[in-house]
């Protein structure tokens, strides 16, 4: 499922400029992104991902452009105020919940999305949430482990655990900042099997920061490269194999 | 299965928390009273730093603003449970106020901000005597009587403080089982992962700040009541960190914690006073070895306990995954 014209973009960047000092981290850079797409954000070190990520996210005020979530913008919310919005996100690194079970941390979050302050303290102590919790748990082959501490969990388990809360609330948006980042082989494979799969079944829109190449060309169906805070290729993971500016500034190396 | 087991250990401690006093001296019921009311500062502060993780040095100022405003009500004339929200409500305010700073400030830092707020109750009841009777504090506090059950004596009082420690305990599991409690857990351990899951961690930051300082308040509604005279030294900081112990050495975040530290805390000198001079001392190092050994708290001396008899099967995680996946 690709993006088309006629829907109004999940993601609208417009022109989002940010320097730290007298360096411009991040020049300028505009793009849409559509109900269902997989675009993945790749560059070398310092080329302004994270940055942007962060512009994104809120975490950091852009000096200039714009951020809007389906036709809203975002600019200046809570992190809580915009995930309860649509837009789920993951950590670079690992942001589970130890001394959790797997089922808690999935059904934490959920929970802000359903009801008002008062019910979620005298009503149903699992906002009656556990139904799609187990859900999403047994979507990412995580059944066995439901009762267990999240911190009990292997590190790439605690990566599953990590994504699927970041899908809990069946947003619209999903930024997955390094999901690759220290996860095993075999592991990687079904990762990305799921990431995919949940994908196609939900038609999320996912935004994907990534250094491994293999598996951001096997998960996005579209790739924006980004060099000194610009972007400098766009285009389906063909074609960005292809392309002799990514490869002299990145690929090729 | 382990449920019921749990249940019924539940059921057969209250049941011995009712048997016990029967027929003993009024100065253990006395110290057995005490020991339900710090029980309840403690379920306050186990909520706030073992559950949601934010350390506050300023319980015993709750407990103060508690026991001198059901102080001052009573001696007016209000009956006890009249006065009791009131200094409810009070203290949930303020606490509502102090979790401000914790907003901006962690760990050590917020510990600071709350000792000196602790400082400053005490410093208040002590100068404004119009109010407070200075350091001469209050006396004459009335018990509360019911009618047909009157607690002007010392084991109807016990009864009356278990019953009240039973709904306040019944209240902080509703609280901890809740949505709220894994919000606060959540707080604890992650918040900015937290934040980022629509949970509003600023609210849940205050919320633990003033439902925890209400239970302190409670448990000061009860202290007035029961000995009869408050002066501003039974809240200063030593009592706070007093309270703080007994959270850390039942076990911190866990639901049945601050009955064990309490027990510890308040039993323990009484246990040990066969010793004179010595007490303090072996005090102090039984408390420093199990901070060594257990820092879990008591509670986790079970939990140890079973995991080494009765080893649950730890499958190697990331070798099972790997086989079962293509």
């Amino acid at each position: 499922m690709t993006g088309s014209a006629q829907t109004a973009p999940v993601l609208a960047i417009r022109g989002i400029e940010k320097s730290f000092g007298g360096i411009k981290a991040v020049r300028g850079v505009s793009f849409d992104v559509h109900r269902g797409e997989v675009l993945g954000l790749i560059g070398p070190n310092g080329s302004g991902k994270s940055t942007l990520f962060n512009c994104i996210l809120g975490q950091l005020a852009p000096d200039a452009g714009s951020v809007e979530v389906n036709g809203r913008d975002v600019s200046g919310l809570r992190a809580s105020d915009l995930n309860r919005l649509g837009v789920g996100r993951t950590f670079q690194q690992l942001s589970v919940f130890p001394k959790m079970s797997v089922l808690d941390n999935i059904i934490l979050a959920g929970q802000e999305h359903h009801g008002s302050l008062l019910s979620r303290l005298v009503g149903a102590p699992d906002a009656g949430l556990t139904e799609a919790a187990e859900r999403l748990i047994a979507f990412f082959r995580l059944s066995h482990l439901r009762d267990d501490l999240a911190g009990s969990l292997s590190y790439g388990q605690q990566k599953l655990v990590d994504a699927a809360m970041a899908f809990m609330a069946g947003p619209s948006l999903v930024l997955l900042d390094e999901p690759a980042g220290g996860v095993n082989l075999t592991m990687l494979g079904h990762f990305r099997d799921r990431l995919t799969a949940y994908n196609a079944e939900h038609g999320t829109t996912f935004v994907v920061i990534e250094h491994n190449m293999d598996f951001v060309m096997s998960l996005c169906t579209r790739i924006i490269v980004l060099a000194e805070g610009a972007i400098i290729a766009e285009g389906t993971p063909a074609e960005i194999r292809a392309n002799p500016t990514v490869i002299d500034a990145y690929l090729g190396g | 299965m382990r449920r019921h087991g749990r249940l019924l250990l539940i059921l057969l401690l209250l049941a011995a928390a009712i048997l016990l006093p029967l027929g003993q001296k009024t100065y253990v019921v006395y110290v057995m009273t005490s020991w339900l009311i710090f029980v309840i500062a403690a379920m306050g502060l186990n909520l706030t730093l073992g559950y949601a993780g934010q350390i506050s040095l300023a319980q015993a100022s709750f407990m103060a603003i508690g026991a001198y405003t059901t102080a001052l009500m009573t001696l007016a004339g209000w009956h006890w449970l009249t006065a009791l929200p009131l200094g409810l409500c009070l203290c949930f305010l303020i606490g509502l106020l102090l979790g401000y700073p914790a907003l901006r400030v962690k760990g050590h830092f917020l510990a600071f901000v709350t000792l000196a707020f602790n400082t400053l109750v005490f410093l208040v009841l002590r100068n404004e005597e119009w109010l407070t009777g200075g350091t001469y504090g209050l006396v004459g506090m009335p018990r509360p009587d019911f009618g047909l059950f009157n607690t002007d004596r010392q084991l109807p009082f016990y009864y009356f403080t278990l019953a009240i420690t039973v709904l306040a305990a019944l209240g902080l599991w509703g609280i901890v089982r809740s949505p709220w409690g894994r919000a606060f857990k959540a707080l604890r351990e992650n918040p900015i992962r937290a934040e980022s899951l629509g949970v509003d961690t600023r609210r849940m930051t205050l919320l633990a700040f003033a439902i925890g300082s209400a239970y302190g308040g409670l448990a000061g509604a009860l202290i007035t009541p029961l000995v009869q005279f408050i002066e501003p030294g039974s809240f200063g900081l030593g009592h706070s960190l007093r309270i703080l112990l007994m959270v850390v050495v039942g076990g911190a975040g866990a639901f049945f914690g601050p009955f064990l530290g309490a027990g510890v805390v308040i039993l323990l000198p009484e246990v040990l006073r066969f010793t004179e001079g010595y007490y303090l001392i072996i005090y102090a190092t039984l408390v420093i070895v199990m901070l060594v050994f257990v820092p879990s708290g008591l509670v986790g001396i079970g939990g140890r306990l079973r995991q080494k008899f009765w080893p649950r099967r730890q499958l190697r995680a990331d070798m099972a995954e790997g086989a079962k996946l293509p």
